[in-house]
């Protein structure tokens, strides 16, 4: 007997097709697992029964039809942040306690349209601010393969709902590695798109020129496949590119032969790596190598500034985007105040958790008069030497391997007294983001039990360059996304 | 102008191109008297997860309005935020411009004086609050209308260059004019489509030292920004004069009481933390567009007059009366195309048309001026015929209110 919680997208398609299940037995078979597990892992914060059962109606009708779509009856998950009508979303924050939004944003409606169904909401770090989902406004997610552990984040959720076979794919957003870092942890794919590949419309924004929404799969193929659907331009976006989103598939099925792939020493020899994650990242390029891949050392010299950059440019625009949150139009509303400045601040303290006022307050400090030049220009300018780095190192490979997180899922609470600690859990990542790169998460082993993510990062527009690398060391590792198989 | 003392003004105008939709959604622009909050979306209500994309009609209008005032178009410009929150400013920030406008360095001739425009430039719209009680300090509630919200504003700046309550006025309306002529908007003040606001300081005659200036709003009309003006020079002379120090402050107009009183102290002043908009690319402006532009737009107002002195021979004083007005301009040249000599023809329009503002074909101009010069029949006879004649259908801006200096 299949078990109906542990399929790729790509299995669970051809079942569908065959007539073997129906897109009914997929959702049931979904809900039973999550009644029974969700609440030890609690990547969920609400369902959508409302949405599935139709959605499920319609894929079965389809699906008799012979009129099914790549996605059709498959069941995934959608991040908080990401805005579906009528469906209460709140970015994991008090602040948003009941709003629902009057409009669906593009990349989900593009999911819809292929035929996905959506079960339900995940739980995250509030607006994305988070590498752990500790920060959520409503519990912390728990990580499949050992419950006293995180599952990283900020889309903790979405990468541990996948974990424990709770959805088959899932939607995430990484601002800094927020979809790698939690697919690393929860050993699950995760993929984020080259910045301006996906639209951002719907996407509730915590920093608008580092947010790409991308998805967690157990299969590189599955990545790619829901990359490309929600792929594209959108005209509701200025910011997304004008190239076919169809192009993220080009030759990626053809193998490593013959490709250089860079190992950044900067990444290799990261502070705080662990020797477990270490290891199995040697391993990995061993599989690479073997299969006929040239590996080259390259270098991103300004890495140790990266993240510096990262936390002035992240917040500051933060410190902007969640200034609409003052409780005139929507969410948490406390304006019986005496005026108008003490109703926004009883609004804000009361809505907003103290990693978010944190950020906005630091951002805030970044763009003021006078401090302008000395942090908000002088990061973008450590922005732009980021990307010349991966320029460089782009001259000498076609992509670059390393490490996805430094060390496995940590106990949860370890970090949560020492905000820096948790921000260098984005150390590898960020790069990526400040430049604008696409990456993607895939299992690469265990190390203490606990799964280790091998990261593949691209030039701009390189996501079948990277799925190409992604893809063939899953083929020739055998090392496959697995279900948790902790209940 | 009060003696021994200078008058130095800059302006600031907000104008309102005409637009289908809004400057960073597809709303539609809502009509004046629209029930409050029907002209919204997602978009302009600043709801989570939505994004701005630009109106190019706005920046259209934004680019022929720069070109008609001989400013530079830069080939980059960009948006950024203006962060400060207020219940009539649904995301918390206004995108605006800050330090690369769409266009700077014009001028706006004024009465053979060039007046120079610092800067003009795009941006959005607030909200509007209505309050329940008579006074904000004492309403009990407030409602938030965003009908307004995301509208385009173009923001004309000129340096310090203008020198008195009537020059500063003149200038206004002039702008005005200018923009109807070229079409980009009725910039009619009554109904908000031109805002005027006025940098106003005082210094002793001959100083080269600036005064400390203040900054005149809420002011609704012409007559408003010209009384507006005189109440705050006569204010800062005597305030000066008396051995006080003017404070730099934002001042509002009472229309009420026909004085201006203190809004905002300088010590109070907002720190906006501008950044460039994350949500929108920088724009590349071709110049192979800004040509075409260029192309699209009528004579000038200022070239008009140019025209009417060098070709006509027309008095500075009926080239003020014609050529501040298209349609007045448009009679006298079609009647002299017709026929009509020139100098009594001017005098015609200025003294007999202009005043009553009732316009008549320029056919039927050209032939009453003909049958005048032969003496077929008097002024007086020619006053009698003029109302009975049939009224020219006039264009949409002369429909409206005529400027006439």
């Amino acid at each position: 007997m299949i078990d109906l919680t542990e399929l790729t997208i790509k299995d669970a398609a051809r079942l569908l097709r065959l007539g073997s299940v129906s897109a009914a037995d997929l959702v049931t078979a979904h809900v039973e697992r999550i009644e029974r597990l969700d609440r030890h892992v609690k990547a969920f914060l609400r369902f959508t029964p409302e949405l599935w059962e139709r959605q499920a109606e319609e894929a079965d009708r389809k699906l008799r039809a012979g009129d099914a779509g790549p996605l059709t009856g498959i069941p995934m998950a959608v991040k908080d942040v990401l805005c579906v009508r009528g469906v209460e979303t709140t970015a994991g924050s008090q602040i948003l306690r009941g709003f629902k939004p009057p409009y669906t944003g593009t990349a989900v409606s593009r999911l819809f349209e292929a035929g996905a169904l959506m079960l339900g909401v995940t739980n995250c770090d509030e607006f994305a601010l988070g590498s752990s989902t500790e920060n959520s406004g409503y519990f912390p997610t728990h990580n499949p393969w050992d419950v006293d552990r995180v599952p990283g984040g900020s889309s903790g959720g979405s990468a541990a709902a996948v974990a424990a076979g709770e959805a088959i794919f899932a939607l995430g957003t990484d601002t800094g590695g927020s979809i790698r870092q939690p697919a690393a942890l929860c050993g699950v794919v995760g993929m984020k798109p080259t910045y301006g590949r996906v639209s951002r419309y719907g996407l509730i924004a915590f920093a608008s020129s580092l947010d790409q929404i991308g998805p967690f799969t157990r299969s590189v193929d599955d990545a790619a496949l829901v990359l490309s659907v929600m792929a594209g331009n959108d005209p509701l976006d200025a910011t997304s590119s004008e190239r076919s989103g169809g192009e993220v598939l080009n030759n990626y099925g053809a193998g490593v032969k013959g490709m250089r792939l860079g190992v950044p020493r900067e990444y290799y020899d990261v502070q705080g790596i662990e020797p477990g994650v270490k290891a199995a990242i040697d391993q990995a390029i061993k599989v690479l190598r073997d299969q006929g891949a040239e590996i080259v050392d390259v270098s991103l010299p300004h890495t140790d500034y990266g993240l510096a950059a990262y936390y002035i440019i992240a917040p500051a625009e933060c410190s902007s985007n969640l200034a609409r949150f003052d409780g005139v139009r929507y969410g948490m509303s406390e304006v019986d105040a005496p005026n108008i400045t003490e109703a926004y601040m009883r609004t804000r303290r009361k809505g907003f958790g103290a990693e978010v006022r944190r950020r906005v307050m630091l951002g805030t400090y970044a763009l003021s008069s006078g401090y302008y030049d000395a942090y908000y220009l002088k990061a973008q300018k450590v922005r732009t030497l980021i990307k010349r780095d991966f320029d460089q190192a782009f001259e000498r490979c076609d992509a670059v391997i390393s490490a996805t997180s430094p060390t496995v899922a940590f106990p949860l609470g370890a970090k949560t007294q020492d905000p820096l600690s948790m921000y260098l859990c984005d150390v590898l990542t960020l790069g990526g983001n400040l430049a604008g790169l696409p990456g993607i998460s895939v299992p690469c082993g265990m190390s203490e039990g606990l799964p280790v993510g091998l990261q593949v990062l691209g030039p701009q527009w390189g996501e079948n360059l990277v799925l190409r690398v992604a893809r063939a060391y899953e083929q020739a590792s055998g090392v496959k996304a697995e279900v948790a198989s902790f209940a | 102008m009060p003696d021994g003392w200078d008058v130095v003004i800059g302006m600031e105008v907000h104008v309102q191109p005409r637009t289908r939709t809004k400057m960073f959604c597809g709303c539609a622009v809502a009509p004046l008297n629209a029930a409050p909050n029907s002209y919204v979306c997602e978009i302009c209500l600043g709801l989570p997860g939505t994004l701005p994309v630009i109106n190019k009609a706005a920046v259209e209008a934004c680019l022929k309005s720069a070109l008609a005032l001989s400013c530079e178009i830069p080939r980059h410009t960009k948006f950024d935020r203006k962060n400060y929150m207020y219940p009539d400013l649904p995301k918390g920030y206004q995108i605006s411009q800050y330090d690369l406008p769409m266009s700077v360095n014009g001028h706006l001739e004024l009465n053979g004086r060039k007046i120079r425009i610092r800067r003009v430039h795009l941006e959005e719209d607030t909200g509007k609050l209505v309050h329940a009680g008579d006074k904000l300090h004492k309403a009990w509630e407030s409602f938030v209308d965003l009908n307004r919200a995301g509208v385009p504003l173009m923001e004309i700046v000129t340096e310090p260059d203008l020198r008195s309550a009537d020059e500063a006025r003149d200038y206004a309306m002039e702008l005005r004019t200018l923009l109807r002529m070229i079409g980009v908007s009725e910039a009619d003040m009554e109904k908000g489509q031109l805002r005027a606001e006025a940098n106003v300081s005082v210094n002793r005659e001959g100083s080269s030292e600036l005064g400390v200036k203040t900054e005149l709003k809420n002011i609704n009309s012409f007559r408003a920004l010209h009384r507006a003006i005189l109440y705050e020079v006569d204010r800062q002379t005597k305030l000066i004069e008396s051995g006080g120090a003017v404070e730099q402050e934002t001042r509002g107009w009472s229309e009420a009481e026909q004085r201006t009183f203190s809004q905002r102290s300088k010590e109070f002043a907002e720190d906006y933390r501008y950044f460039p908009e994350p949500d929108l690319p920088p724009l590349e402006i071709d110049p192979d567009w800004v040509e075409d532009l260029r192309r699209t737009l009528p004579e000038l107002p200022g070239a008009r007059r140019t025209r009417l002195t060098s070709q006509h021979g027309l008095s500075a004083a009926q080239v003020a009366v014609i050529g501040g007005d298209r349609d007045l301009a448009d009679l006298y040249e079609g009647a002299v195309a017709q026929g009509a000599p020139t100098q009594p023809t001017a005098n015609w329009i200025v003294n007999e048309v202009a005043p009553t503002g009732k316009l008549l074909a320029p056919q039927h101009l050209a032939e009453l001026m003909q049958m005048m010069g032969r003496d077929a029949i008097s002024r007086d006879q020619a006053r009698e015929v003029m109302p009975i004649q049939r009224p020219w259908p006039t264009t949409e801006a002369g429909r409206s209110r005529r400027c006439r200096h």
